[in-house]
């Protein structure tokens, strides 16, 4: 795609006067990091608070009579199970199992609203219309809202002093608030491993608020390098990277999203795509599953890095998906996919850079501790 | 002080080559995380792969702007690699070369050159 034909988000204009630097990323011209650098940036979200540009992520209000129940027919996922002005994570799975995109599904009351992944909104939305709308549910793609984050420890004090009512949310809360005077959807909820919010906000009021929250001391922006590598520390998957449609959902690690009741036994279980599959890996194991993964030394070991059982020789038994420097670690950090048999925490690996089998452990994940606020 | 296309900086020191990146390039790069530097009394070639850096962002090579021996390499970096974001073009050099043939470094850029051809 020519940059003549990148898509801009309403704070385009706030991202350069901000001194950004620009970047293609999923069709959109994207902030990947500001003065500050990826390193400080990082640090800053852990220690303060960070103000992230999610508005290229697709916003998408499903309506209906038992529009919840329709969504099942797509995840396998407790929809029906979510309470009002509660939030959950999902995935769209394919025939084979595999994962198409992962989003958040939020009962907002008389509509479910959903937040998927930028690089696949156009698929989503097919995906959405071409099943929910023959079953009665309105499908509609909101391009009217920008999506701020607002991140780490200093957010709920950066946020509350706009709006005090979000003090009171809890993660995964959603709430319907009015900030400088306009309707903001609100979650409680990030991509950080911190706590944090992430609020939907009309266009015209999106560069007012961005300007509120940087504003506040302790907020600065935050571009998409410093993003990423938040998200690899909170052991989160980048779809495309750490999962993808040829994947499935145990495979990737993430059976805790999968809910009992759409498991073998359940009152609902199997009835989205690929749920043979699915429901035949929960029940009997796979033969490879995603880690996390703690390079000894201080290279990254990148996407893609072979890793192998023995210093030397031996089959390659899996590879890196993400991986790079952990700023608050202090050292190299990753997530891959190894054979079964090889996940547990503390299993000694070798991964191949440049050559050289470098030593490498399992390890839990998140890489750092969470700091949602329960 | 010279200059390659790569973005090194070269500076003599009677029979030796220092060698680092320039700010040019450590900005473009961002935050350098790690840095492994070549064994000290190996004999390198002008383009073999000497260093490798890497950045928040990317790994990238270092190629040996000359024929000769590393005499010397900066371990400094390698436990803080933050230095090179700092000092490139001073505290943060990567390596010394004992190099034959000075003339060499008669076809590298000055610093005028090189200011042209990074805003070129």
């Amino acid at each position: 795609m020519a940059d003549d034909d990148l898509m801009k988000t309403v704070l385009f204009e706030l991202h350069l006067e901000l001194g950004a630097k620009m970047v293609p990323f999923a069709g959109y011209e994207m902030p990947v990091q500001y003065p500050m650098g990826v390193l400080k940036e990082h640090q800053h979200c852990r220690a303060q608070a960070g103000l992230f540009d999610v508005s290229h992520m697709g916003q998408v209000v499903l309506s209906g009579n038992d529009v919840a129940l329709a969504l099942e027919s797509l995840v396998p996922v407790n929809v029906v199970g979510l309470g009002e002005g509660r939030q959950r994570y999902a995935f769209f799975t394919n025939e084979q199992g595999g994962i198409e995109d992962d989003l958040m599904i939020a009962n907002r009351g008389d509509h479910l609203f959903v937040v998927v992944n930028a690089a696949c909104k156009d698929a989503d939305l097919a995906l959405m219309k071409g099943a929910l709308e023959p079953k009665g549910i309105t499908v509609s793609l909101i391009e009217d809202r920008s999506l701020l984050a607002l991140q780490g420890p200093g957010a709920e004090a950066a946020l509350a002093a706009l709006c005090p009512a979000v003090a009171d949310m809890k993660f995964m809360d959603v709430a319907t608030v009015s900030i400088l005077g306009v309707e903001c959807w609100v979650s409680r909820s990030g991509y950080t491993g911190e706590d944090g919010f992430e609020i939907s906000v009309p266009n015209e009021k999106a560069v007012d608020l961005a300007r509120a929250l940087l504003a506040d001391e302790t907020v600065e922006p935050i571009g998409l390098g410093a993003r990423d590598s938040l998200r690899l520390e909170a052991g989160l998957c980048l779809y495309g990277q750490d999962m993808d449609g040829g994947l499935n959902p145990v495979e990737a690690s993430l059976t805790w999203a999968i809910q009992k009741v759409r498991r073998t036994g359940g009152d609902r279980a199997g009835g989205f795509p690929g749920a043979e599959v699915i429901l035949a890996a929960l029940d009997n194991g796979v033969d490879r599953q995603r880690v996390g993964l703690r390079p000894e030394g201080r290279a990254p070991m990148r996407r893609d890095v072979a890793l192998f059982a023995d210093a030397e020789g031996g089959e390659q038994i899996g590879f890196v998906t993400s991986g790079g420097f952990g700023p608050t670690v202090g050292g190299p950090v990753a997530m891959g996919i190894v054979a079964d048999g090889l996940h547990t925490p503390g299993t000694q690996l070798w991964g191949d850079v440049r050559g050289k089998r470098m030593p490498v452990q399992v390890a839990e994940l998140p890489f750092v501790p969470a700091g949602f606020k329960r | 002080m010279k200059y390659t296309e790569e973005h090194e900086w070269l500076q003599v020191e009677g029979d030796l080559v220092v060698v680092g990146i320039t700010k040019h390039a450590a900005e473009q790069l961002g935050d350098v995380v790690f840095v492994e530097l070549p064994d000290t009394d190996t004999e390198v070639a002008k383009d073999d792969e000497v260093v490798v850096i890497e950045s928040v962002k990317a790994a990238s090579d270092i190629l040996a702007p000359l024929d000769g021996e590393i005499v010397e390499v900066n371990e400094a970096i390698v436990e803080d690699p933050g230095k090179v974001n700092e000092d490139p073009e001073g505290d943060a050099w990567f390596f010394k070369m004992k190099v034959e043939d000075m003339s060499v470094m008669d076809d590298y850029m000055d610093e005028a050159a090189y200011k042209d051809f990074i805003s070129s």
